[in-house]
């Protein structure tokens, strides 16, 4: 099958994922112990008033018919308004979530730009000094929570040196970007640490590759053995796995985006949790489903990059 | 000797590992002059790959090279990398016995020969395809330009062999090593590519040495041979003198093991015989060896086996390691 087939039927795929995950999630939060409107009203409200507040919310319906008026809305592109919010959960979704998706995207990059040449330097000199420093500092990272990696930043780069801002997001995608570095930087640290040993690993089985020492007999320079032969039949492994592990940044980022003030999805979530915000929380986990199902399809679309053996 | 190419003077390889020191080759000595077919052969595990690896220094940091290994006039032991890094590909190449696992699966043959042609010549873009289309041509690979762009699992066993042979001689080397470049090989595949090599030898007047246990291909294609024991050299002398006359116990015993295979048959007409090992195992390399690493195989060993037989020219250039050379010859 050719690449854009591929591509149409995964996109397909994710289709009945998305309506199991909307059911599952439209369940769950109903099973939540609370509801939205007594959480809003507060402790001192009548239990005739809560009443008639559900009323007009629809959440005294049989839960399926609530499901059956939510997917009639839904088909319509109309995921319902926020309780909480009084906005609609699209508008909500679509201020927050580029937020995330930035802060997830940074933070993937910073922890290849970290891991790649350090599992290089690593593999390169395997047990020796250099192997033995830069792992050691990673297992760091790798055992350091995240929320505390987090204080640390903050506290040294931006409140003593004020190098960075102490929270928020700023105004246009430099500034963006800018706001976004310090928390990146805190959710790519375990990350990184991940990247590195998975890479470390294969760079060193692919260095004992019959297919390195014939690059070597035709006396290519060393970094194009490294960089052409090693790196890239190295990477097909790590691939995966940095795909895998981008899924899971997004449950870190519920952290780094308290710690740091981030208006993203990761907060919201949280406090639609709290609020019972039904709307939203459905919607949320339908979106980052979507999010991590094309997380995992452009792994795959660069693996098949990578290895034209799994193109076909 | 003027044309000499390559003059290896006691060759030594040993490996660290984590068990001790393996003495994987010892005191070899090998010469290979511009255009001729140099055959190795010796058991598995007698150190012909290790010998092969050893004179471009392939081998992996475990191991520890020592002697010569002149290069026209230069000894490629002691030279820098870059140095090195000039006569790997562009004048001694290398082939493997696995294509599948010696070509590198996420390149494009074309870019496996590009990076080659890039390594070492001054060709441009245009200049450096023309030179691959005529190389894959070359090797017997049809419709070159759409083979370029295909990556080596789409190829067939033969013509993989056929695509590393190719890449090998992109920069066109003096010196082809060719470490048992048949055996991975379909019997009726084996006979093209080795007459392939044949050719390619005589057509390019570049010189080979062939790695193999196969008698029968040495005997088809070598002009000299050298028989390998337990890393070391222990015969050597041209086809005709080593098969017709063999002046060791091993190269007899050898030659015994495979009926039909005497010293009247070791022309074109040779069976493909296999080699059929010998009563007993091979010494371990992980000790000192102590004299004729063969004499505990050895029908003809004696009390004067406990010390190690030097190599002995007859005077015809046919050399050997054995107390029974002469015995043999007798017989
Ligand atoms: N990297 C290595 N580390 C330790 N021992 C090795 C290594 N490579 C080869 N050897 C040993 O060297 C000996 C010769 O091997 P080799 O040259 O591959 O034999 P062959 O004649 O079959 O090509 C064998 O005993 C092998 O176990
Ligand atoms: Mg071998």
């Amino acid at each position: 099958m050719n690449r854009l087939g591929m591509v149409g039927l995964r996109l397909l795929q994710i289709l009945p994922t998305l309506v199991l995950i909307g059911v599952v999630a439209f369940v769950l939060v109903r099973l939540l112990p609370g509801d939205p409107v007594s959480n809003m009203l507060g402790d001192h409200a009548t239990d005739a008033t809560i009443a008639r507040l559900q009323a007009q919310m629809g959440l005294d319906q049989p839960i399926w018919v609530q499901f059956l008026l939510f997917v009639r809305h839904a088909v319509q592109g109309d995921f319902g308004d926020s309780i909480a919010y009084h906005v609609p959960v699209a508008r909500l979704i679509a201020e927050r979530l580029p937020v995330t998706i930035t802060l997830a995207a940074l933070a993937t990059l910073i922890a290849i730009g970290l891991a790649v040449p350090l599992a290089f330097i690593s593999a390169v000199n395997a047990d020796r000094w250099p192997d033995y420093l830069i792992r050691a500092v990673f297992q760091v990272g790798l055992s350091s929570p995240i929320f505390y990696v987090g204080l640390l930043l903050l506290t040294v780069f931006a409140a003593a040196l004020r190098w960075f801002p102490v929270g928020g997001y700023g105004e246009g995608i430099g500034d963006h970007l800018y706001h976004l570095f310090l928390p990146a930087v805190a959710l790519a640290l375990s990350f990184s640490a991940v990247i590195m040993r998975s890479l470390r690993a294969s760079i060193l089985a692919v260095l004992t590759a019959e297919f390195v020492d014939f690059a070597r007999s035709k006396g290519l320079s060393q970094r194009i053995i490294l960089l052409r032969h090693v790196l890239r039949n190295a990477l097909i492994s790590t691939v995966t796995l940095i795909g895998l592990h981008m899924g899971s940044l997004l449950g870190g980022a519920v952290i780094t985006e308290s710690v740091f003030a981030v208006p993203g999805v990761g907060r919201l979530m949280v406090e639609s949790i709290f609020a019972r915000d039904y709307t939203v929380i459905q919607a949320l986990t339908m979106a980052l489903a979507v999010v991590v199902s094309l997380t995992f399809l452009a792994t795959d679309l660069v693996q098949m990059w990578l290895d034209p053996r799994a193109a076909k | 000797m003027s044309d000499t190419l390559l003059q290896v003077r006691d060759l030594a390889v040993t490996f660290e590992t984590r068990r001790g020191r393996v003495q994987a080759v010892s005191g070899v000595d090998l010469s290979v002059r511009a255009g001729e077919i140099v055959g190795l052969v010796g058991e598995s595990g007698s150190g012909k790959s290790v010998t092969l690896r050893a004179l471009t220094r392939l081998l992996h940091a475990n191991a520890r090279i020592s002697g010569q290994v002149i290069w026209r006039g230069e000894d490629v032991l002691a030279l820098p990398e870059n140095r090195l890094r000039a006569i790997r590909g562009r004048e001694i190449a290398m082939i493997f016995q696995e294509p599948m696992t010696a070509l590198n699966p996420v390149l494009s043959i074309g870019r496996q020969i590009d990076e080659n042609l890039v390594a070492h010549g001054s060709l441009d873009q245009a200049g450096r395809r023309r030179r691959a289309l005529e190389l894959l041509d070359m090797v017997g690979i049809a419709s070159a330009a759409q083979r370029l762009e295909n990556f080596p699992h789409e190829f067939s066993g033969g013509q993989r062999q056929r695509a590393m042979i190719a890449i090998a001689l992109a920069a066109e080397p003096r010196l082809l090593l060719a470490d048992e470049p048949t055996t991975a090989l379909d019997v009726t595949i084996q006979d093209q590519i080795l007459k392939l090599l044949m050719n390619l030898s005589t057509g390019l007047g570049m010189a080979m040495v062939l790695v193999t246990h196969d008698l029968g291909v040495v005997a088809q294609s070598c002009d000299r041979v050298c028989v390998m024991y337990a890393g070391r050299v222990v015969e050597r002398g041209s086809v005709e003198q080593v098969f017709g006359r063999p002046r060791h116990a091993y190269t007899d015993a050898l030659l015994r093991t495979m009926p039909g295979f005497g010293p009247s048959s070791h022309t074109e007409g040779a069976a493909r015989a296999r080699l059929v090992p010998i009563e007993g195992q091979p010494p371990r390399l992980d000790r000192p060896i102590l004299g004729c690493a063969f004499a505990p195989r050895c029908t003809h060993a004696s009390a004067q086996c406990e010390v190690r037989p030097e190599m002995v020219d007859d005077g015809s250039g046919h050399e050997a390691a054995c107390f029974a050379a002469d015995a043999l010859v007798a017989v």
